[in-house]
């Protein structure tokens, strides 16, 4: 029989208020079948583990049950100490006394009742507790990225400088995201694509890292440290190893498109280079807008191609890359403007959202620079910005804040101040969020010195009257309604998950929540991991971020990946399935149950196996196994039937 | 297939053209409309201005007079009597105590109320049982050239939940004016308030809006507007009398009742006696476009 303690923990008051822990240990130390039993302040304090030790050094202690917080917090904190007490840390049980028990109640003696069945059934458990050591397997030492916005490309060029091999994947024909899209960034005002481009040329040069554009994941099997990640990349019908970006295709195509890169406000060919800078620098062939592969249709690029760099033939690949670990780095798309009926976006060419404006201000935009409006081209003299355009609306829209639009909707009042020195900027907002580093000064010095004005409400309605747009609104602050007879109007619209990301969140069994950003670990102390082991998270494809927060995600992922990396085997837990041979009948049932594919048929002994790597001991197939063949290491059956007996007979 | 249906206070004096013009075309839609018996007023919409359950006696009347009438549904015509009988119908159900309170009130002189019956406005009547395609084949007497704008007001649109049509961007009443052959030219204040009872305390704000509103759908291209609303064709058609005199530059516009134009475009004749419940004479527009 074990000899066993049991020590409870009073977390301050957190557990002592609502469960008397005094009578529980003695209570405890009044069992026949414990050796020994104390409670303590704190004990995850560096004292409170000195407790535990010498404990079990005195009363020669072979199993530990710590009544505490849940064990997600401080199993490791106690199963280290009671390894540095010479017993296996299988030998030790969390009894969650607090979330489970103090934290939902308020009636002291039925708290205390309640906590005592949970270290009690503890206490069964531990009784046929296994000493176990953790299996291992090799690792990976490579990870993939997932989106090549500058989060992206700031976690794959950290984790390649620091000599690990990094395979980067983008849907678009160039990395870049959307920041490449931006004129300048607040609040230094600098040039977006200035300080963005020397990172993708890095990107491009690095010898660690592997990039492939077009190209998107497809399916993943393994598990952390020996990913398989399947990629389909579409057909490559420009080679851009050949191509030497003369623009002699895309001067003869004859087909028009809107272009992606200018937010449809421009156009560009059927066959293009994305923007100038793109990487790779390298034409490419929009299939779905081409005339037509034969040369018979048309065919006007391949025969001008000089360099023989178009390939009609091409098809799509699909290859399979091995990888430790994975980061998601999808970023955001706008929310549908046409969502909001009453702006009129779409009827009026001088609405236009804040992408769109981004491309207006931009040097290398449609305009030039120039701010001009879509419809005639004349220059704005009064142009108004709505912020929260669906941000900030459960009712009708999203409830949560996109936190970028106050500052950049400033941001374009200012710049379109510096280029257009008697226009008028109006700003229609609902707060102003400027809790970034010198975002407040930033604020301050455009309402005192550039004379933007400011208007507290929402927008009710846009419609035009001649060539004016009419902006019919609220000011909340003096209860008058407000009317601008503007020349141009610019949404700052919602920031939503990017197009496409729920579907890879399916893929890669990625958790979200119901607005479709991935979920981290813990919303504070695990920000950049998923809870998926070897998923890791960069940028606004967690929830709205500016470029400096998603730099600062960016590098972080980074630096848990690279740790992630820094050995070459990972260590398994060794609390998995384990299959009693002359119980098992073959008859396959926990193999179809199994969510990891660990499960799998010997068919020499019609015995059915556990792949020890690949199980993650969800319990999944013991639950399902008709002969109770399938246990799991740690929580067999007569452990959960012991442990139910004392929650359902109470201590007698 | 007859509708069963509530005619309120204005529909009997003020607004009885717009009664008779319901009348006469939804006979031509073999549709007759058909008057509940022992009705009274619906409150108005002031019994919505507070929780004050009393305020709400008079719409629940009508509705448990018409459920023991075995009615299912009640066709309202006036803006104003549809929000207010839904939303009082609404209010004393969603909570059982108001419920209870209000059969306790009644029960001396009224059966058990239960909610069973459906308000419906008469525009969506015609969109959901009639379709407009189908409008538009009945149409004996189309409006064509007629430019006029559809006004809606706030009362079939808000709140959000009794909203006949989006709240933010509603097509009811132009997609009706297309079908009966007119030109319907959306304008920016056609969801506009008219002022709705500033009209008694303060009429010049009512002054204020009919300009603006009427200046707004001239500016898109309208020539008359129409509505659904009493309070709102006073506002916008009698208050037109203070306008003209307050603003030099105003020029008067006729606004209809939709079962006016309905009652045109299905082949019924235009009745002297409407003409003379309208401040702004309608006759001269609809006779440049020969439709009397």
């Amino acid at each position: 029989m074990k000899r066993i303690g049991v020590f409870i923990c009073h977390c301050g008051v957190n557990i002592k208020d609502t469960v008397d822990v005094e009578a529980l240990s003695e209570f405890f130390m009044s069992r026949d079948d414990i050796v020994h039993a104390e409670d303590y302040m704190f004990l995850c304090s560096d004292p409170g583990q000195k407790i535990i030790k010498k404990a079990i050094a005195e009363h020669k202690l072979d199993g530990v049950v710590v009544a505490s917080c849940s064990p997600t917090l401080h199993e490791s904190t106690f199963q280290n100490a009671i390894e540095e007490a010479g017993l296996n840390k299988f030998q030790m049980e969390v009894a969650n006394i607090r979330e489970q028990c103090s934290w939902v109640h308020n009636d002291k003696p039925a708290g205390t009742r309640k906590a005592s069945l949970i270290i009690g059934a503890s206490i069964e458990k531990l009784k046929l507790n296994e000493s176990l050591e953790p299996t291992s397997a090799p690792l990976t030492r490579r990870a993939m990225v997932i989106g090549g916005g500058i989060a992206g490309i700031q976690t794959a060029l950290d984790i390649a400088d620091a000599g690990y091999e990094v395979v980067m994947v983008e849907k678009k024909p160039s990395i870049g995201g959307h920041m490449i899209q931006l004129s300048e960034t607040f609040p230094t005002l600098d040039c977006s694509q200035c300080i963005l481009t020397p990172k993708m040329v890095q990107l491009a040069k690095h010898p660690n890292i592997t990039l492939h554009v077009n190209s998107e994941v497809k399916d993943i099997s393994g598990f952390v440290g020996n990913f398989k990640v399947t990629v389909e990349r579409k057909a490559q019908y420009v080679d851009p190893d050949l191509c030497n970006i003369c623009s002699d295709c895309s001067t003869v195509c004859p087909v028009l498109v809107p272009s992606e890169y200018d937010e449809g406000l421009g156009w560009r060919r059927a066959i293009y280079i994305p923007f100038p800078q793109a990487i790779p620098a390298s034409f490419t062939l929009d299939i779905d807008n081409c005339l037509g592969l034969s040369p018979i249709a048309c065919g006007k690029c391949a025969e001008k191609c000089e360099a023989n760099a178009i390939n009609y033939d091409a098809s799509p690949t699909t290859f399979e890359v091995e990888v430790g670990a994975v980061v998601v780095a999808t970023g955001y798309d706008l929310y549908p403007v046409e969502n909001i009926a009453e702006y009129g976006y779409g009827k009026y060419p001088d609405v236009v959202t804040s992408l769109q404006f981004e491309r207006i201000l931009s040097a290398t935009g449609p305009t030039g620079g120039v701010v001009r409006r879509p419809s005639d081209g004349a220059e704005p003299k009064e142009v108004v910005f709505i912020q929260c355009c669906g941000s900030r609306d459960p009712e009708h829209h999203l409830s949560y804040c996109s936190k970028i639009c106050c500052m950049y909707s400033l941001k374009h009042a200012k710049l379109y101040k510096h280029k257009v020195h008697d226009g008028q900027p109006y700003i229609f907002y609902i707060d102003i969020r400027a809790g970034g580093k010198r975002y407040e000064e930033f604020v301050q010095q455009a309402i005192s010195e550039e004379n933007v004005l400011y208007t507290r409400g929402k927008v009710a309605r846009i419609f035009n009257e001649g060539d004016k747009m009419v902006v019919f609104g609220m000011d909340t602050l003096t209860g008058k309604k407000v009317e601008i007879r503007a020349d141009m109007v610019v949404l700052a619209m919602a920031v939503v998950p990017s197009y496409g990301s729920d579907e890879l969140a399916k893929t890669l069994k990625a958790g979200t929540d119901k607005h479709g950003f991935f979920n981290e670990a813990h919303p504070k102390l695990r920000p950049v991991e998923s809870l998926q082991a070897g998923l890791f998270l960069a940028g606004a494809c967690q929830s709205p971020k500016d470029i400096p927060d998603a730099v600062s995600q960016a590098s972080g992922t980074a630096a848990k990946v690279m740790v992630l990396l820094s050995s070459d085997r990972i260590l398994h837990s060794p609390i998995i399935a384990t299959v009693d041979d002359d119980l098992c009948s073959g008859c396959g049932i926990c193999i179809g149950t199994c969510p990891y594919g660990a499960r799998e048929m010997d068919l020499l002994t019609r015995v059915a196996l556990v792949n020890d790597i690949l199980c993650e001991g969800c319990g999944a197939c013991i639950a399902a196994c008709p002969s109770g063949a399938a246990q799991q290491h740690n929580l067999t059956d007569d452990q959960i039937a012991n442990m139910i007996r004392v929650i359902a007979l109470g201590d007698e | 297939m007859q509708l069963p249906y509530y005619p309120g206070c204005t529909l009997k004096n003020h607004a009885k053209h717009f009664e008779d013009s319901a009348i006469a075309a939804m006979e031509r839609l073999d549709m007759p409309l058909v008057e509940m018996e022992d009705w009274v007023c619906c409150g108005t919409v002031f019994s919505m201005s507070s929780d004050d359950l009393m305020l709400q006696v008079a719409s629940i009347r009508n509705l448990v007079r018409a459920e023991h009438q075995n009615l299912s549904e009640l066709i309202v015509l006036c803006s104003m009597c549809y929000n207010t009988l839904r939303r009082a119908s609404d209010f004393i159900l969603s909570d059982p105590e108001n419920l209870d309170k209000v059969r306790k009130f009644m029960y001396l002189e009224e059966k058990p109320f239960d909610g069973t019956v459906e308000i419906l406005h008469l525009l969506s009547v015609l969109r959901d049982r009639i379709g407009w395609e189908e409008l538009g084949r009945k149409v004996v007497r189309p409006l064509a050239n007629l430019k006029v704008g559809g006004y809606y007001g706030c009362l079939l649109v808000r709140p959000e939940k009794y909203a006949i049509d989006d709240f933010e961007a509603p097509t009811i009443i132009e997609d009706l004016l297309g079908a009966l052959g007119a030109t319907a030219s959306p304008y920016p204040y056609r969801l506009e308030c008219c002022g709705a009872y500033q009209t008694v305390t303060n009429k010049d704000v009512t002054v204020q809006r009919t300009y603006e509103l009427l200046n707004s759908a001239r500016n898109a291209g309208c020539e008359a507007i129409v509505t659904s609303c009493p309070l709102c064709a006073f506002n916008l058609d009698q208050r037109q009398r203070e306008t003209i005199e307050q603003f030099p530059d105003f020029d008067p516009m006729p606004v209809f009742y939709f079962t006016e134009l309905m009652a045109l475009a299905f082949g019924a004749n235009w009745d002297p006696e409407w003409t003379k419940l309208h401040f702004v004479n309608p006759e001269p527009i609809l006779r440049d476009k020969g439709l009397i």
